[in-house]
């Protein structure tokens, strides 16, 4: 993160109503101290304050406080039960699968579209976000059309044996198009600032391009790879819509873990739900954790697309 | 460039095959490379897309049509376009105000701040539908006094528009206060200065500075706004003809085996997506115009 100097600092709201006095205070003021002269930080501080309490913090402490009414023993077992075991097992296992193939994938993608010019390039670039823009619910019948028995793919994987829509492999193959564009997107600016010295002195001392690209471009755009599979990791654990349709559902065989929170929820089983949630965003807190600490290190910050 | 020169310095050399730089790799390599990139997007993003398309279409431009003459339809449309009216606009305000006083003033905990604005991103659509069901459905904290009073909140319109705010939320914001940051405060100093008052200088000098990023939020937010399925298929209720959105009909649709129907308001949806891609890159292109000249 480059280092931001603001030069106007307002440390108390105190003296950041001067447009409202006088002339004569205010050019007072401008004289003594640059600084404090813009007003209006009482008023967008107080409201942004209150707007994330009212929409983000009290709902989201109101979860915790949910599952903690449970107590210790009542609350594990709620998070642990078999079924929810299961549904942790199947996420998981999957997700990381999927992020696994969008890490390979995307950075290929990622360096095709950095450093190649071919026809169709900007295009390709503008449709890699389409997994962001198409929403979740027109994704998952999508998928599951294509991929069902009789659809343009999965007609040709039902003789081989494969069967995609309601498998886990259908839930890997939806957490792949999901998860996509933010291993992309990390990339693209991670490789296009490389420099190119440090491969031409590699190429120079006699390494051959692998060489080059195993030892050199690897290393320097790990952190930016980091941060991507960790969000595409994230959102796959995370995600719903794109995978309810093509998964099928089945409790301890294609069941989700959101999916199970929902199905508590239809049995009014609030503070189960609530349990399975905690744990759902305690896992997705470390991973945001783990990704801060990358880019700290690295010092860099990578937006990774949305 | 320079390998050329270097061989042709070598007096022997020998006829040499066609010379490439050393930070390039061989044509075999880049088209291999490029081929499967194409291939792999192709499989994961074209087909899919199409398959949208290709399914509404299935019976015929007549079928296809007729899937929104349906009064279910029509009323899962509007109450799209209603939550995305409402939702977008406050986090709009939001992202603006936030804006301001993070990238305009120094304060401590700013990046505590920054961090719990970006917070909703971290949390699975479920959840940030779950949560307000905890907090006003019927066993919830405000639950019971909400229900003497008759004010239904979740399984109602209100219920899918807090949901939506909470998916929507840091759009704006994260995309717009970066760009203040770096813009500093030294014009809006000036323009006060100069006698300007707080209003004026935003609206004359700040929001021009921004305005594009602004653009790019709420372009952002109104794509997710309206697509949005698993926050407010918590918080909706599922009811026909009055808490349905579109994402949600879809659904409802696809579950009755009515594929044509559901594919051809998918079909509706993917176009909004297409339309959000085709503005998004447009924005980009002028945002980076726009840092560019500055």
């Amino acid at each position: 993160m480059a280092a931001y100097s603001i030069p106007s600092t307002c440390s108390n709201s105190k003296n950041l109503g001067d447009t409202s006095q006088g002339k004569k205070k205010k050019l007072q003021m401008t004289k003594l101290r640059q600084r404090r002269v813009l007003p209006g930080f009482g008023l967008t501080m107080g409201y942004t304050v209150l707007y994330l309490s009212l929409i983000v913090l009290v709902p989201l402490v109101a979860l915790f406080l949910r599952a903690a009414g449970l107590g210790w023993s009542e609350f594990w077992e709620a998070a642990t039960s078999p079924r929810v075991l299961a549904s942790y097992r199947l996420t998981f296992s999957t997700a990381l699968i999927a992020a696994i193939i969008n890490a390979v994938f995307g950075f290929l993608v990622a360096w095709t579209l950095v450093r190649y010019r071919f026809p169709g390039r900007r295009m390709m670039d503008a449709m890699v976000d389409l997994p962001f823009a198409l929403p979740t619910a027109v994704s998952g019948i999508a998928l599951t059309a294509v991929y069902s028995q009789n659809g343009w793919i999965g007609q040709y994987l039902e003789p081989l044996g494969v069967k995609v829509a309601f498998t886990p492999l259908g839930i890997i193959v939806a957490m792949t198009f999901i998860g996509l564009p933010f291993v992309v997107r990390t990339l693209q600016p991670a490789i296009a600032d490389l420099e190119r010295e440090a491969e031409e002195a590699a190429a120079s001392l006699g390494a051959s391009r692998w060489q080059t690209f195993i030892k050199v471009i690897v290393p320097s755009v790990l952190p930016a790879l980091l941060t991507g599979f960790a969000l595409s990791l994230a959102r796959a654990i995370g995600e719903y819509g794109s995978v309810v349709f093509i998964s099928g559902n089945m409790p301890m065989r294609t069941e989700i873990t959101s999916l199970l929170i929902i199905s508590k929820l239809e049995q009014y089983d609030y503070a189960g739900a609530a349990a399975v949630a905690v744990m759902m965003l305690v896992v997705s807190f470390a991973l945001l954790l783990a990704i801060n600490l990358v880019q700290r290190l690295s010092g860099r910050r990578y937006q990774g697309g949305v | 460039m320079e390998v050329a020169s270097l061989n042709q310095l070598k007096p022997a050399a020998l006829p040499l095959p066609r010379l490439r730089a050393a930070t390039e790799e061989s044509p075999y390599v880049r088209w291999t490379l490029i081929l499967i990139s194409v291939g792999f997007l192709g499989l994961f993003l074209f087909v899919p897309l199409a398959a949208v398309f290709a399914e509404a279409m299935r019976k015929g431009w007549g079928a296809y049509l007729a899937s929104f003459s349906d009064p279910d339809c029509l009323s899962a449309i509007r109450l799209t376009l209603l939550v995305t009216a409402i939702a977008v606009p406050l986090n709009l305000v939001f992202g603006l105000a936030a804006s301001w006083a993070i990238a305009k003033f120094d304060f401590r905990g700013k990046s505590l701040l920054i961090t719990l604005i970006d917070l909703p991103f971290a949390v699975s659509p479920v959840v940030s539908g779950l949560i307000y069901v905890l907090v006003f459905g019927m066993q919830g904290w405000l639950g019971p006094w909400l229900g003497e009073h008759g004010i239904q909140i979740v399984f109602a319109v209100p219920g899918i528009v807090l949901a939506t705010i909470f998916v929507t939320f840091p759009f704006v914001a994260r995309e717009v206060i970066p760009l203040m940051q770096e813009q500093g405060a030294e014009e809006e100093q000036a323009a006060v200065t100069l006698g300007a008052s707080g209003w004026q200088t935003f609206f004359r000098v700040t929001l021009p500075n921004v305005k594009w990023a602004v653009l790019y939020g709420v372009i952002l937010s109104n794509a997710r706004a309206m697509g949005e399925f698993g926050a407010v298929s918590v918080v909706s209720g599922h009811i026909r003809g009055r808490t349905n959105t579109m994402p949600l009909h879809v659904e409802v649709l696809y579950n009755e085996y009515n594929f044509v129907a559901a594919f051809a308001v998918a079909s509706l949806l993917a176009l909004l997506a297409l339309v959000t891609l085709a503005l998004k890159t447009f924005v980009e292109w002028k945002l980076n115009d726009h840092l560019g000249a500055a």
